[in-house]
């Protein structure tokens, strides 16, 4: 395996082959749009499942060839062609695929794959059949594009096609509006988030022009960084808030999370895919890559680390009062995407990396079964309205229950590894004042009992309690075909195991994908990528390399099982509420009251944001864009024109009197003229 | 009085040029403005013949002279006929009562 | 010689002033003979006698009798004739132009300095004209043939009662 330039060949194939599948998709959808019955679904599941699976085949043929290379040399590169000329820049359309970006490449194609795969089954029926699987892979293209390109720019042309993918597909059934409405919220915010992100771009973009050397090529930034440290570090709170910005539109964090609760219009494989194991880890994505200029802002990274973990616990209240089985789970999606910002905020952007993988399996099973649940309860979704759903659906709730376990953070499943990891990162970094990292721990430790308790009232409303199944429903209620369980099964088995990878060296492991990553996450050019975490730079986050030393192993230890401790508490509270004690928890949310209320309503979020940005933006558009400027001066203008040319004319008019003797007139009028221009 | 010079010939002939300028311009009845027109070419003949005297001695004016006094005299005869036509369908030789192309 | 010339001058002015200024077009008819034969005058003084004897013959000959033919022929009385009064605007606008038109003359007229000189002995006789015609001129003689035939065609066409 050591010439690895046939290997980069084989790059292009991993976006192109969903591409192709999107085109040919959507031209069939687009042939029989006109007609009753849609194309052939074998035909277009063959197609829309073959495409991510050979770029499955092709990432997984890479990452062979990766192992065999030396731990600095795990590059693939490879240039398509030149997209942007411009004088002093050059923007190549360009693949660069390093330990990072093959991760995430095993995780969007594989978890991809396999939801492809149940969607088959989903959507089984759905006239829109084609039109599903045409939009699907075309994401799969944007997302690929974004995990693997080698420059900011296009980086963001995939980060704006997973937007517009994500549009499409939440607004699927388009023929319902609240849908389109739905689908429409997701777009406009992801853009508030572009903006951002386009202005921190251009300020990095900014800073190499200075230094003679206009690029927006990661490793290319990533050299000039280390060379030219403080002029980097003057732009780099900046550009690094903004870029968050834009991770927060992505990845729905506070204040930009409003869209994912409503993105559960969409199909189920949908909430799968985008809304929990891909796009918006897109935001988390960025910021490790662009970790050395995060370095260089302390200052921005404690913001991170802050509004992670804000969002963490904010939104895992809000799953407590949710009754639709959709919101809990994307309000726990927001919720963990909040420790992964916390992680990457505090410098461990393995830990948040690696809870990414972990969460892509756990979160991604959940959503399946909560979608095989739907399908079998013909459309049901109000959790109220379930109930002891394990004796009819065994395969559902065998891996619902194991994917709970995952995310609650019960060892030895994944969750436990990857929220422990962030855990202890937290525990021990230096952001901030001195009392903040303790605090976030705090914030983080309470989360992940919230997490297991609302999880777990899902799973008890769920699968077991008092049955509340309607009567209709109870006649069609079956497991689901192996289509959709097969996918269940094969996810929920990675939630179990995965945690292997990284299991940390204080209870005897080798903590392997942590060493995977570090050639990534190294330091400036010394690469003192020791311990758990970021390498060593000024005030930046250290976490200590004491993580060797016996003292902190015990630490560890301790604080692991404060949170296996927590996370119990936290299922066995929600087994009594709706278990055991069917009644307490109806009772107990009418003596909270109007703060139940408040969280069962979001806080209200949604409509104060209505009230603050959304109608004076509509009265703006409406009164001053529209009626001052569009209607009045623009058209005034153009109006004008016209108006002022049909003067013109009628003033001409009068000189055509008809009259021969006028035209005499001023033909001797003219020849005067002339003689005394001549004379002159 | 003093030597009668070119100029003095070309004074009169731009006279008698605007005094027929002036007829074709301002009176309605169609004879005058004809009789004006052939007072303009007359005009226009005396400045011809006076340049070709006071010139290198060539006859060039004199042709000149001729061959405008040939077309006066096409243009007088075709311009009378068309009055007399527009008199026996208008009855009216004033120049303003002829408004078909105004209105 | 500067008398003759102020003579003849004056009454061609004073005939087309007449010519433009009388109602009555059969008055203005014979004025504009007076100014015809007046420049008549000149052109003898110039030495064109050729040219002298046409302007006597064809122009204050035949064209004015023509012109008079058709006037005689319409037979207009004294209503018909009314004319209504010339526009106080056009009129003080028209003097101004040619008030430019003369500063132009002036301009043009005192830079010309005339050659001075003797004629040849034949110079404006018929011989003269007629060899420069068939020489030079060929061309446009032939043409003024060809429109004065064309001339009378239209006139007997147009004169007609039916077409």
């Amino acid at each position: 395996m050591e010439d690895i330039r046939p290997m980069s060949n084989l790059l292009w194939i991993i976006p192109v082959a969903p591409l192709a599948g999107a085109v040919l998709n959507g031209l069939l959808a687009l042939i029989y749009s006109g007609r009753e019955k849609g194309p052939n679904e074998r035909l277009v599941s063959l197609i829309g499942c073959a495409a991510p699976l050979l770029s499955f085949a092709v990432v997984v043929r890479l990452f062979m060839a990766m192992r065999g290379m030396a731990a600095e040399a795990r590059i693939f590169e490879s240039t398509l062609f030149t997209w942007i000329a411009a004088g002093p820049v050059q923007i190549d359309f360009a693949y660069w695929v390093d330990a990072l970006s093959m991760t995430m490449l095993l995780v969007v194609t594989g978890v991809g794959s396999l939801i492809h795969i149940y969607s088959t089954g989903y959507m089984h029926g759905d006239r829109g059949f084609a039109r599903f699987f045409s939009y699907l892979n075309l994401f799969m293209f944007a997302m690929l594009t974004l995990v693997m390109a080698k420059n900011l720019p296009l980086l963001f042309v995939g980060w704006e096609g997973v937007g517009l993918c994500s549009y499409l597909l939440i607004g699927f059934w388009y023929k319902d509006i609240a849908n389109a409405a739905a689908g429409k919220k997701a777009f406009i915010v992801n853009r508030v988030g572009d903006f951002a992100f386009l202005i921190g771009m251009f300020i990095l973009f900014m800073v190499t022009m200075n230094l003679g050397n206009a690029t927006l090529d990661v490793p290319e930034l990533r050299a000039m960084a280390a060379v030219h440290h403080e002029a980097f570090a003057k732009v780099a709170v900046a550009a690094c808030i903004l870029l968050f910005i834009g991770a927060c539109g992505k990845s729905a964090q506070i204040p930009l999370y409003v869209w994912l609760p409503d993105a559960m219009a969409g199909p189920t494989p949908v909430s799968a895919l985008i809304h929990a194991a891909t796009m918006v880890t897109a935001g988390v994505y960025m910021i490790a890559r662009l970790n050395f200029v995060y370095e260089m802002a302390p200052a921005a990274s404690a913001v991170v680390a802050v509004v992670g973990a804000a969002t963490a616990i904010f939104a895992a209240s809000i799953g407590f009062a949710q009754r639709d089985i959709k919101k809990v789970l994307a309000y726990s999606t927001v919720s963990q995407l909040g420790y992964m910002f916390l992680a990457v905020g505090v410098g461990a952007y393995a830990a948040g990396v690696f809870h990414l993988v972990t969460h892509a399996f756990f979160k991604a099973c959940l959503f399946l079964g909560a979608g095989s649940v739907i399908h079998g309860l013909s459309g049901e979704q109000d959790m109220f309205r379930m109930g002891q759903l394990s004796k009819h659906m065994k395969t559902t709730w065998l891996t619902f229950l194991i994917s709970a376990i995952a995310i609650a953070g019960i060892p030895p499943l994944a969750g436990f590894f990857s929220k422990d990891e962030i855990l202890w990162s937290v525990f021990n970094a230096h952001v901030g004042p001195a009392w903040l990292p303790r605090v976030l721990w705090v914030v983080g430790l309470a989360t992940a009992g919230m997490t297991a308790f609302y999880v777990f009232r899902a799973v008890f409303l769920t699968f077991h309690g008092k049955d509340n199944v309607s009567h209709e429903a109870k006649h069609h209620l079956h497991e689901s075909p192996p289509a959709m369980t097969m996918p269940l099964i094969v996810l929920a088995a990675g939630a179990a195991v995965v945690g292997c990878l990284g299991v940390p060296a204080a209870i005897g492991g080798s903590n392997i994908f942590h060493h995977w990553l570090e050639p990534v996450f190294a330091g400036h050019a010394g690469g003192h990528g020791v311990g758990v975490g970021m390498g060593a730079s000024h005030g930046a986050v250290t976490i200590a390399a004491a993580a060797e030393s016996h003292g902190s192993a015990q630490l560890e230890i301790i604080l692991m099982i404060v949170s296996v401790v927590v996370a119990t508490a936290g299922i066995l509270f929600a087994r009594l509420l709706y278990v055991q004690m069917p009644g307490a928890a109806a009772a107990f949310t009418t003596r909270l009251g109007g703060f139940y209320t408040l969280v069962f309503n979001k806080y209200y979020i949604d409509e104060l944001y209505e009230r603050a940005i959304v109608r004076p933006g509509y009265a703006i558009a409406d009164k001053l864009m529209f009626r001052l400027i569009d209607a009045g001066i623009i058209e005034g203008i153009v109006n004008g024109l016209g108006i002022t040319a049909r003067l013109f004319g009628a003033s001409f008019r009068l000189l055509q009197s008809g009259v021969v003797r006028t035209y005499a007139f001023f033909m001797l009028m003219g020849f005067l003229y002339l003689v005394y221009e001549l004379v002159r | 009085m003093g030597e009668v010079t070119l100029n003095h010939y070309l004074y009169l002939s731009a006279i008698l040029f605007f005094i027929g300028a002036f007829g074709v311009l301002f009176r309605q009845n169609l004879l005058v403005i004809l009789m004006s027109v052939e007072l303009m070419l007359n005009a226009v003949n005396l400045s011809f013949i006076a340049f070709a005297r006071h010139s290198a001695g060539t006859m060039d004016g004199h042709v000149i002279a001729f061959f405008v006094m040939a077309l006066a005299a096409a243009e007088a005869g075709i311009g009378l006929a068309i009055l007399v036509m527009l008199f026996r369908n208008r009855t009216t030789v004033q120049a303003g009562d002829l408004t078909l192309m105004r209105d | 010689m500067a008398i003759l010339f102020y003579l003849f001058a004056a009454l061609a002015v004073l005939g087309g002033l007449l010519m433009v200024s009388l109602r009555n077009p059969l008055s203005g008819a014979f004025s504009l003979i007076l100014s015809l034969v007046s420049l008549a005058g000149l052109f003898a003084m110039l030495q064109a006698e050729f040219v002298f004897i046409l302007q006597v013959l064809v122009y204050a000959g035949a064209i004015m009798v023509l012109i008079i033919f058709t006037i005689m022929l319409l037979n207009l009385n004294k209503d018909e004739l009314a004319e209504p009064p010339v526009g106080w605007m056009r009129l003080i606008f028209t003097a101004l132009v040619c008030a430019v038109a003369a500063f132009g003359a002036i301009r043009v007229f005192g830079d010309i300095t005339p050659v001075q000189m003797e004629p040849a002995p034949d110079f404006g006789s018929i011989e003269g004209v007629g060899r420069l015609m068939l020489s030079d001129f060929l061309y446009p003689f032939e043409v003024i043939s060809l429109i004065l035939l064309v001339a009378v065609v239209g006139v007997v066409l147009l004169a007609k009662k039916v077409i």
